[in-house]
């Protein structure tokens, strides 16, 4: 008997797995993907694909939500930058091997539900709130509430994803070796010069895993927006939110999470060429 | 050799972490262009000791002093020293010759320059100059090791220190890089200090030899003085296997031991030496038919015999007591075991020691 494809052992058992991708993972996706060829408001995926989403798309002011989202995603990731990378430093340089189970506890906000944390901060921050009104009981200090401006929205962002960056960011730093530092130090090289040689370098990986994370997340913000920001101003997910939902137009939402993605996912692909981590770890 | 003046030297020297002294007072001279080695077991405080050299750490109390001057509060970036470590903490991120020219590249030297002398060191170390643009973690055990010693040089510090570099090595390329670091010694002429846990590894490389124990130096000496002349059980027992018999010295200048019946003649005791051990190293003890044969003579019986190589290890049990014997290979013993044998020694081959 002859089989076109003959099937070892290891192929055989990854079937399984394999079908529960497709079906789980695969299917879906490429079920938004086809969506986004389909008539606009129309539900069946049986008709004539056409690229009539797409040019309404280029046609609107999309691209303006687009823009919110990717610029406050990336004012999100560099904020976080600037405030992880000191914090994890610290934590691996004071807490040692500790360092990686403290960073787990700064996960622990994780467990309440995204948008009950943000509720949280909008009691704090509220006109006569916690923090105002008790500067204004305590203080007589009548000050501006920060809410449902960009700068809420960017505090919400940074909030939710602070333990995204910090935890590889932590992995990082504590990925270099103390003693390439002494040796750097002992071969005359000052401060700056050990962190800039040795210890930036050499923590790249988890800087890089940490930019990307937060970035991917981060351009998929919805809550924060809507919460904090008092829907002041539309990232592209809430456009995609009122596609599927209100105007039920279920082919312009798919083009957009599917322009999204492209997006997304060639900004990744660049970066990721840009910094290859195989090099960063001495592999190459 | 002729004195060497002093470069490095040190006073009165401690290190308290929390109530333990894990250096505890050491005063030590080394020499100009010496390649001396401090040996000592885990924990004894010889790598402590080799940070507050470096400036790595600073001393509780005491001077370090080079040339004269003291520079106990000089941070190691500043020390005109530099150190290989026990990881050899190469960059990984770099190539070898980036590693090579790392502290010529913080001086702000220019690039061809660099270069020039990078390969210049990797020629001296037997690196072959096409592994300038070659990642270092892609190097093997034994060129990595040149490559740190290559960095040091390149710093071009007025003393080497080693923090045990060859401990991870197999044993037979720890053989020859112990050697070639012995060449290197000799064609750079700068001071080398090295530590390791190995007394055998030190008396191959090194010009003087000091020996730690629970933070204390206890012996300084030539590796023949070391050898030879130990003055404690400690540092007699750290070469490797030796026979040490307690002993309590008689009014008649023999020594008596509880677990042997006649007296042993000795050296002549120290003044004021009561109790200690009697050290003879195996080689010097022999297969003998009458007890005059020798000043010393005890009977057992052959327990077991160990080829090592070269030479040949019998194991002879007196009573409770064991005996080592070596003999070299074309000497060999032809006895059975489980046979009764007599072994004996001469008084001069024997050393006495404090415990």
């Amino acid at each position: 008997m002859r089989r076109l494809v003959q099937l070892g052992q290891g192929e055989k058992s990854a079937i399984p797995l394999l079908l529960f991708l497709l079906i789980g993972f695969a299917a879906p996706l490429l079920a938004v993907i086809w969506f986004s060829f389909m008539p606009a408001r129309t539900f069946s995926l049986f008709a004539a694909p056409s690229l009539a989403n797409y040019a309404t798309i280029f046609e609107s002011t999309s691209y303006i939500s687009f823009l919110w989202s990717l610029g406050l995603a990336a004012v999100t990731v560099i904020l976080l930058a600037l405030i992880c990378y000191p914090v994890a430093y610290g934590i691996v340089r004071v807490f040692g091997k500790w360092a990686m189970l403290l960073t787990l506890l700064f996960t622990i906000p994780l467990f309440v539900s995204e948008n009950i944390r943000l509720y949280g901060w909008i009691l704090f921050l509220i006109k006569n709130g916690v923090l105002l009104g008790s500067l204004k009981s305590i203080f007589g200090l009548e000050l501006e509430s920060i809410l449902f401006t960009r700068t809420a929205i960017l505090l919400g962002m940074v909030y939710v994803y602070l333990p995204f960056m910090l935890f590889p960011m932590t992995l990082g730093i504590s990925m270099v070796p103390s003693e390439t530092r002494d040796a750097a130090f002992d071969l005359g090289a000052s401060r700056w010069q050990v962190f800039r040689e040795i210890e930036l370098p050499l923590s790249m990986p988890g800087i890089v895993i940490g930019f990307l994370l937060t970035f991917v997340l981060a351009v998929g913000a919805i809550a924060e927006a809507k919460v904090m920001g008092g829907q002041r101003i539309i990232p592209i997910t809430h456009d995609i939110e009122i596609a599927f939902t209100y105007a039920q137009n279920w082919p312009l939402g798919a083009a957009l999470a599917v322009l999204l993605m492209l997006v997304v996912g060639v900004l990744v692909l660049l970066a990721l060429r840009r910094f290859d981590l195989d090099r960063f770890l001495g592999r190459r | 050799m002729a004195a060497r003046p002093t470069i490095l030297s040190l006073k009165s020297v401690r290190k308290i972490f929390g109530t333990l002294a894990a250096v505890d007072s050491i005063d030590l001279d080394i020499g100009e262009g010496e390649f001396f080695t401090i040996v000592g077991p885990s924990g004894s405080g010889k790598t402590t000791l080799l940070r507050m050299l470096a400036g790595m750490e600073q001393p509780t109390s005491g001077d370090i002093l080079l040339r004269g001057e003291r520079i106990n509060d000089l941070p190691a970036n500043r020390r005109p020293t530099c150190m290989v470590f026990q990881s050899l903490a190469l960059f990984p991120h770099r190539t070898v010759g980036e590693n090579i020219e790392f502290s010529l590249k913080i001086r702000g030297e220019a690039r061809d320059k660099r270069k020039a002398r990078a390969l210049e060191l990797m020629d001296l170390l037997r690196l072959p100059q096409a592994y300038y643009g070659k990642n270092v973690m892609k190097c093997s055990g034994g060129e990595r090791q040149r490559v740190a010693l290559a960095r040091a040089l390149a710093y071009d510090p007025q003393i080497l220190f080693f923090d045990e570099p060859l401990s991870a090595i197999d044993y037979k390329l720890r053989k020859t890089l112990e050697k070639e670091l012995k060449d290197i010694h000799r064609e750079t002429k700068k001071t080398f200090v090295y530590i390791t846990h190995s007394l055998e590894e030190a008396m191959v490389m090194s010009d003087r030899i000091g020996v730690m124990r629970e933070g204390k130096l206890v012996q300084v000496g030539s590796p023949h003085e070391i050898y030879s002349a130990p003055t404690t059980r400690f540092v007699s027992e750290f070469i490797g296997d030796v026979n040490v018999i307690p002993v309590d010295v008689a009014g008649d200048g023999l020594l008596k031991s509880v677990s042997l019946k006649d007296a042993l003649k000795g050296p002549v005791p120290p003044k004021g030496f009561t109790s200690g051990h009697l050290v003879i190293r195996p080689e010097f003890l022999r297969f003998i038919g009458k007890a005059s044969e020798a000043d010393n003579s005890v009977s057992g019986r052959l327990y077991n015999e160990y080829a090592l190589g070269s030479r040949i290890q019998y194991q002879v049990r007196v009573g409770e007591r064991v005996f080592i014997v070596e003999k070299l290979r074309q000497q060999m013993f032809t006895g059975k075991l489980d046979d009764e044998v007599r072994i004996g020694w001469d008084a001069k081959d024997s050393i006495l020691v404090t415990d």
